[in-house]
């Protein structure tokens, strides 16, 4: 019980500290002082005190999208061990339940867009639908080319402590699976090679043009959602690069943290030096990490 | 000492597929360059320090690294080409195909009659699946420097071949193979300047086409 609170309040207390790091980072990079690491934290409470505003058009269904968005990625981190702190619930198969509970989250706000009934929610609807269709094979195989290094079908025995063993004897596919699922952090938390957060140019938006018509609360939880999927998706590679038991709770808490610090940091600079890849070329690279991690199964399965 | 060869082997196949999939000239010449410099530790990182394998590595360094890297950006400004690569099939197939080829190399060198020490190593299957990519970039790419390319990788993956032979093979042999290298890129050179001169593009699908 009082690691499933640990687990909760790491979750809600730590995920919009990421975001911070991020914008500091980029603001690091540009030469400017930049918003204060703190500023996601005042902009959630900034958007919890403003009232609701929805349209006469939309139906339960548009909101009922914000709400899912907040409450699947909690759900989702419950599954997932954090660093060394082991999953509060962990089943065999949950790694498809861990998948498949994005996949509806997704289908809620794209649904919740299309009930706008606007035009371009639905375009950004359908690009963020594409998207992630090609992006879920990338984690499919990563997943799977894990569960053969390991001996079970739970995340929490993936990302075990067997980790720093098979990265000696199996480095190959395990460095290739990295590669994959951080290009999977990005392509789902909508960063740039592939989307921009920043971004209101209608033409080129993703996953902001979805959520342009909430405002207030709602768009604090999709925000608050947002961030809590980044550090549950960063949590797969954090463990993946980063696999020490030290058995000590608090240093491994540490160790876990400091990981997703660095994750963000990391995606902070990959944001700052690189350009946005143009739309058709997003599904080339989608089909690109599809290949690599397959090829990473095939190396373990030799 | 196998660690770094299994690193760089995989850096060599993750190269491939990015000159397979990515559509910009400039990009590409970078990567084959990598792929050129990273095979330079190869010899050392197998054989271990000796005068042979520090020339060699020294040697491919040089070439594959430096020299005809230089040469192509050389050619490409001379000859003034737009940067997209331009494919007969889409960068998808080819990277559908690479992959295809990656595991069947994979696949293929399980069932080589090897020496017991070679069979779990990647450098045979690595060596298969680069001369594979170098194929489908000469086959499925109309542009003449891109084709150089591909002929480049293509090498790659016999110099990969021939590391594990190293010990065995006299030095001649490879500084030979280098020059013949060399000699290639200069050539394919001169035919592009030639190709510009003569005619307005040079894409090699015209140059099938007789005319008076």
């Amino acid at each position: 019980m009082l690691q499933l609170l640990l687990h909760l309040l790491v979750l809600l207390l730590f995920a919009p500290l990421m975001l911070g790091v991020i914008t500091k980072t980029k603001a690091w990079f540009a030469g400017r002082i930049g918003a204060p690491l703190l500023q996601p934290y005042w902009d959630l409470l900034r958007l919890w005190k403003k009232g609701f505003v929805f349209s006469r058009t939309t139906t339960w269904v548009f909101r009922a999208g914000p709400v899912v968005g907040l409450v699947i990625p909690i759900l989702a981190a419950l599954l997932i061990p954090f660093g060394a702190l082991s999953a509060p619930f962990s089943f065999n198969g949950d790694l498809i339940l861990f998948v498949y509970l994005f996949g509806l989250s997704r289908f809620f706000t794209a649904a919740a867009a299309l009930d706008t009934g606007s035009s371009f929610e639905g375009m950004g609807a359908v690009r963020e639908v594409t998207f992630s269709c090609l992006a879920e094979p990338t984690v499919l195989f990563g997943l799977i080319v894990l569960a053969r290094l390991s001996d079970g079908l739970a995340l929490q025995n993936l990302l075990g402590p067997h980790l720093s063993q098979a990265w000696l004897t199996m480095s190959a596919p395990l460095g290739l699976v990295v590669v994959c699922l951080l290009i999977v952090v990005l392509v789902e938390n909508s960063r740039i090679p592939f989307d921009d957060p920043n971004t209101h140019l209608e033409l080129t938006m993703i996953h902001e043009v979805m959520v342009l018509d909430h405002s207030g609360p709602a768009l604090g939880m999709i925000l608050y959602g947002a961030a809590m999927k980044m550090m549950v998706l960063g949590a797969l590679v954090v463990r993946l690069v980063l696999p020490l038991n030290t058995g000590m709770l608090w240093l491994d808490l540490l160790i876990f943290l400091g990981g997703e610090l660095l994750l963000a940091v990391l995606i902070g600079v990959i944001e700052s030096i690189m350009a946005r890849l143009r739309m058709p070329r997003i599904p080339q690279m989608l089909i690109g990490t599809t290949l690599l991690s397959a090829f990473a199964l095939v190396l373990t399965l030799r | 000492m196998a660690h770094l060869s299994n690193f760089c082997l995989l850096a060599v196949v993750l190269i491939n597929f990015f000159c397979l999939g990515s559509a910009r000239l400039g990009a590409c010449i970078q990567a084959v360059a990598l792929q050129g410099a990273l095979l330079a530790l190869l010899p050392l990182s197998e054989h271990g320090f000796s005068g042979h394998t520090l020339f060699l590595a020294f040697a491919a360094f040089a070439m594959k690294g430096g020299f005809i890297p230089w040469l192509l950006f050389r050619a490409i400004r001379e000859v003034r080409i737009q940067r997209e690569v331009q494919p007969i099939i889409g960068f998808v197939p080819t990277l559908i195909l690479g992959a295809l080829t990656t595991a069947a190399a994979f696949i293929f060198a399980d069932y080589l009659p090897l020496l017991p020490q070679h069979h779990d190593s990647l450098f045979i299957p690595v060596s298969l699946a680069t001369l594979g990519t170098g194929f489908l970039l000469l086959i499925t790419r109309l542009k003449a420097i891109t084709q150089v390319l591909g002929y480049l990788v293509l090498e790659n993956g016999i110099f990969i071949f021939g590391i594990l032979l190293s010990e065995a093979m006299p030095l001649m042999v490879e500084a030979g193979v280098l020059l013949d290298l060399l000699v290639g890129v200069f050539v394919m050179g001169i035919v592009l300047n030639q190709i510009n001169r003569e005619f307005s593009s040079l894409n090699t699908e015209r140059l099938s086409a007789l005319r008076e």
